[in-house]
């Protein structure tokens, strides 16, 4: 994945491989405990457990969801009261013209559009994709991280990080390589 | 209790065989990454022939809108009173199809049916193709489908809006935001799958194509918390919204007055009757579709045994629902309704009644039977019968109630045209075309979900063998 890169071969991450989602986990268990925070992993599937490893815990998602649907009924519906009863009232065989049991399907149908395309744009959102560099591509092996190996890395900027010792405590956690990656 | 569900895994698992992460990448993967050799150019090859037959018929529906558009919708046998016919049949029958892949996709996740990983891909892609011919029956059907933009809310000099009070309009904004809600689903479905393509793919193009469309997804934690966060709220929004469809569409007949159309049961009995026909289309392909891609350990008879009795199930309830339109034509105590049953039973269209009756009552009944949901062929050959019998269905409930009014003056027999044929032909023909380009050219099975699953059945075992050291050469590294 070479590519534009702004600080060409400045240090990145140690990246340490793993052949099971049990050995990442307890490596991810066993930096927590070492008190490391700048730690990522990454690997083919969601390895359940892995957010508490890493001590990681993010709600916005379903917040954004749940905005993204209230944007939706609210404009669902006041698109039907602005349209049938403000702007263009028509007399359809006597109905009331703010007929709310009619209005309700359109405006389910906004809600449940405005939610979905909020749960996916907030994902893609948040998650800073599309993005077609990233560091972590540097790293030796990384085509199998959407197969069937997985990789825990450990950022150059955490506070405790050190050369010597984060490596060290990587390869005690028995990986199959400890690498060193710039980018 | 999860000893006794463990037995149950392993007596009849989701998986068969002996699969690694490697090995379901192999299956699902490189169908679509080595071509060579698996799609020789050999007119005896499957794949070839619905191609090639599917393109045919899809030529058919170029030609069938064509015509169309430069003579009108004169061309259809629609007439007045019946002025909704094949076109909103087809409609009714292409969408009920596709709900069997949301429910499959949706209903099945937030229930925590691990089976549903096999088949959620390929059935989500049947609701999108599905969809897409749905909607270009009522798009036709508007007689001039270049304007059809003034179905949306869209400000213009005229200072006209549409009327929200009809069915018509809710089904505009039903059918859009299913389509597009489908579509998201199934996008972001693919994105870690696209990423496995792009890591696996030798060609640069083919690196390069796969990496744009998975937008430079890395599997980081921080991302698939996120991912399944999003993804299980769109399941939870899709499971309403496919029930809302369909019940809106249902609408479009039971909010009219019409003879037979008038009927509180219709939205329970149309949504029912989607995920009958659905399912009928999903093992209509599944069935030869695993032989074909070396799937049965993947697929498994599990699977065809399940969809099986949910297909059952759903069919009894739109029987049910049979029988609650005959019992209210005949407690509403109205002529006009006496009559349309009688039409039904007896009337020049009675074989549709009757053949409907078989197709949907009595021909799935062999399904009760756990040794007939193992015989692939017989399934298939109801599933066929199911899905010529929903068709009937919608035959019977919207032309059929037109053709007999409140008037007996305005009472007028309906017959289709060569065009009303080559019509609807001509969507199967594009439904099958682009199902087929989808099964050769994308993961077909979700990748990603069925590693998890495997690690969750077989645990340590699915990992692939342990090496040393890393087959590439470090190159960012010391």
């Amino acid at each position: 994945m070479a590519g534009y890169s702004r600080h060409k071969d400045a240090p990145y991450a140690i990246v340490a491989e793993y052949g099971t989602p049990d050995e990442i986990l307890k490596a991810a268990n066993t930096l927590r405990e070492a008190g490391y925070k700048k730690v990522e992993s990454y690997t083919p599937f969601p390895v359940h457990g892995m957010d508490e490893a890493i001590g990681y815990k993010d709600q916005r998602i379903p917040w954004i969801v749940f905005m993204g649907g209230l944007t939706g009924a609210v404009l669902g519906f006041s698109l039907q009261y602005y349209t049938a009863v403000w702007d263009y009232p028509l007399n359809i065989g006597g109905r009331p013209l703010m007929s709310i049991p009619s209005m309700i399907p359109v405006t389910f149908e906004c809600t449940i559009l405005f939610a979905s395309i909020g749960a996916v744009v907030g994902m893609l959102g948040m998650n800073m994709l599309p993005q077609p560099y990233h560091p972590i591509f540097n790293t030796p092996n990384f085509r199998r991280c959407s197969q069937d190996r997985f990789f825990l890395a450990v950022e150059v900027n955490d506070p405790k990080f050190d050369d010597v010792e984060t490596k060290a405590l990587l390869e005690s956690t028995s990986p199959l390589n400890v690498a060193k990656v710039e980018g | 209790m999860a000893e006794s569900k463990q037995k149950l895994m392993e007596f009849r698992p989701l998986i068969e065989g002996e699969q690694t992460f490697e090995s379901i990448d192999q299956k699902v993967a490189d169908l679509v990454l080595h071509q060579k050799g698996r799609y020789p150019v050999n007119l005896k090859s499957p794949w070839y022939i619905i191609m090639g037959t599917a393109i045919g018929i899809f030529h058919l529906l170029i030609l069938s809108v064509g015509w169309l558009l430069y003579q009108g919708i004169g061309i259809w046998g629609n007439n007045v009173p019946t002025a909704w016919a094949f076109d909103i049949i087809n409609f009714v029958w292409w969408i009920g199809i596709g709900h069997a892949g949301t429910l499959i996709s949706a209903i099945l996740l937030l229930m925590r049916q691990n089976w549903r990983n096999s088949i959620n891909r390929f059935a989500e892609a049947m609701t999108i193709f599905a969809v897409m011919c749905a909607g270009l029956y009522p798009l036709l059907h508007t007689g001039r489908p270049w304007v059809a933009y003034w179905l949306f809310p869209l400000p213009n000099i005229t200072g006209m809006w549409p009327n929200f009070r009809s069915p018509l309009m809710w089904d505009v904004f039903a059918v859009s935001t299913y389509f597009t809600v489908s579509a998201l689903f199934w996008f972001v479905g693919l994105i870690p799958d696209f990423a496995t393509m792009r890591d696996r793919a030798e060609k640069m193009w083919i690196r390069k194509l796969f990496g744009l469309l998975s937008m430079g997804w890395r599997g980081a934690s921080r991302h698939w918390h996120r991912y399944e966060q999003a993804y299980l709220l769109l399941a939870g929004l899709s499971t309403p919204l496919v029930l809302s469809v369909h019940t809106i569409v249902s609408y479009d007949f039971a909010v009219s007055i019409v003879p037979g159309w008038n009927v509180t049961v219709f939205p329970p009995y149309f949504v029912a009757g989607a995920v009958f026909a659905g399912f009928a289309m999903v093992l209509l392909l599944a069935i030869p579709v695993r032989k074909w891609f070396g799937w049965t350990e993947i697929i498994t008879d599990k699977h065809i045994d399940w969809m099986t009795k949910i297909m059952l199930a759903t069919g009894l309830i739109v029987f049910y629902g049979y029988i609650l339109e005959v019992f209210y034509g005949w407690y509403s105590g109205t002529s006009v309704e006496l009559k349309l049953l009688n039409f039904r039973f007896s009337g020049p269209y009675a074989w549709a009644y009757w053949s409907l009756i078989f197709c949907n009552g009595i021909a799935i009944q062999p399904l009760w039977s756990q040794k007939n949901r193992r015989k692939e062929g017989l399934i298939w050959v109801i599933c066929l019968l199911v899905s010529v019998g929903m068709w009937l269905e919608r035959f019977v409930i919207i032309p059929m109630s037109l053709m007999q009014n409140y008037l007996p003056s305005s009472d007028k027999n309906y017959y289709p045209t060569v065009w009303d044929f080559g019509m609807f032909l001509g969507t199967i023909g594009m439904f099958f075309m682009f199902m087929f380009l989808f099964l050769r050219f994308l993961p077909v099975i979700n990748i990603f979900e069925m590693k998890d699953l495997l690690y969750k059945t077989q645990g340590e075992k699915a990992a692939t063998a342990r090496e040393k050291k890393p087959a590439t050469a470090p190159s960012g590294g010391e």
